[in-house]
C-alpha cells in the first residue's frame, strides 16, 4: 500500500514537474523544476530496486548538470520575452510527435506483454543476497571493464573539449614568461653609470 | 500492485514531454538541452524498470552509461551555447544554420 502512494508521489511529480520544465518562462525556474524531476525520479528507482543508480541521479544532475546549467542561464544575458516568440507556432507540431512517439512506446509495451520476443535468457542475474552496489560493481569491473573505461574517456573528452571550446584569450592581460624571465641576466639587466652632479638620470 | 507497465507508461509520458519541449522551445537552447535530459532520464527509468521486472543488472549497468553520456553532452552542448551567444548575442536555434566557421 505504501509502495503505491510512494509511486503514485512520485510519478506525479516527475511529469508534473517535467511539464513545467518544458513549459516555464523563466529559464531558472526550468532548471529548479528539472532538479525536482530528477529527484522524483530518483525516489522511482529507489522502489524498483536501483538504489545506486538513484544516488548516481541526485549526485550527478542534482550536484553537477543543474549547477552547469544555472551557471549557464544567469551568466548569459537572455531576453526571456523574445524567448517564447515560437512557442505557440510550434506546441502543435511538437504536441502531434509526442502523442505519436508515446502511442508508438505503448504499442510496443503491449505488444511485448503479449509474448512476442523471448528475454528470459539473462545476462547478469540479481542475486538475492548481494546489496545492490556490489552487485553492480562486480558486473562493472569485471565483464564491462572495457566499456567502463570507455565512459571514463567519454567524461574526459568532453571535459577537454568544454574547456577548450569555452577559453578565451583575454587582450591585454599580463601573463608571466616563464623562459624569458630564466633568460634575463644580471648584465644585461644592470648598468653601472658614472652620475655627474647636477644633470638628471637618463634611464 | 505496482507493475512493469506503471513504470513504462511514466516513462513514456516524460519520454513524449521531452520530445514536446525539443519542438516546441525552438526559441531557446538552452530549453532544449534540459528537454534532451528529460528525454535520456525516460530512458534511464525504462532501463531500471525493465531491470527490476527481468531481475537482470545488466539493465542498471547501461543506466549508469546512459548518464555518463549525458553528464558529457550537457557540459558539451552548454559550451557549444556559450560561444554560440558570444557570438551572435542570441540563443535563438532558428537561424542557427547561418553559423559558419
Amino acid at each position: 500500500m505504501i509502495q503505491a502512494i510512494a509511486f503514485y508521489l512520485f510519478a506525479a511529480v516527475v511529469l508534473l514537474s517535467g511539464a513545467l520544465t518544458i513549459s516555464s518562462r523563466n529559464p531558472v525556474h526550468a532548471v529548479m523544476w528539472l532538479i525536482l524531476a530528477f529527484f522524483n525520479a530518483a525516489g522511482l528507482m529507489v522502489l524498483a530496486g536501483a538504489e545506486f543508480v538513484a544516488m548516481l541521479l541526485v549526485i550527478v544532475y542534482v550536484g553537477a548538470v543543474a549547477v552547469l546549467f544555472l551557471f549557464v542561464v544567469m551568466m548569459l544575458d537572455i531576453d526571456v520575452a523574445e524567448m517564447r516568440a515560437g512557442f505557440a507556432r510550434y506546441w502543435p507540431l511538437g504536441a502531434t510527435l509526442a502523442v505519436a512517439l508515446a502511442a508508438e512506446l505503448v504499442i510496443a509495451q503491449q505488444a511485448w506483454a503479449v509474448g512476442g520476443i523471448d528475454l528470459a535468457r539473462r545476462a547478469g542475474p540479481i542475486a538475492a543476497d548481494k546489496p545492490n552496489i556490489v552487485a553492480l560493481g562486480e558486473l562493472l569491473y569485471t565483464r564491462y571493464l572495457l566499456v567502463f573505461e570507455g565512459a571514463g574517456l567519454v567524461l574526459l573528452v568532453a571535459m577537454i573539449g568544454a574547456i577548450v571550446l569555452t577559453h578565451r584569450e583575454r587582450k591585454g592581460s599580463r601573463y608571466q614568461n616563464v623562459p624569458r624571465q630564466n633568460a634575463r641576466r644580471p648584465q644585461d639587466a644592470t648598468r653601472n653609470v658614472n652620475q655627474p652632479v647636477g644633470v638628471g638620470v637618463e634611464l | 500492485m505496482i507493475g512493469l507497465v506503471h513504470y513504462l507508461v511514466v516513462a513514456a509520458i516524460l519520454f513524449a514531454l521531452g520530445v514536446l519541449g525539443l519542438v516546441a522551445n525552438r526559441k531557446n537552447l538552452i530549453v532544449m538541452l534540459m528537454a534532451i535530459e528529460l528525454i535520456l532520464l525516460a530512458v534511464n527509468l525504462n532501463l531500471v524498470a525493465f531491470s527490476a521486472y527481468l531481475q537482470d543488472m545488466v539493465g542498471q549497468v547501461f543506466a549508469m552509461f546512459v548518464l555518463t553520456v549525458a553528464a558529457g553532452e550537457a557540459a558539451i552542448g552548454l559550451a557549444i551555447l556559450v560561444i554560440y551567444f558570444r557570438g551572435r548575442g542570441t540563443i535563438a536555434v532558428d537561424d542557427v544554420n547561418r553559423m559558419k566557421g
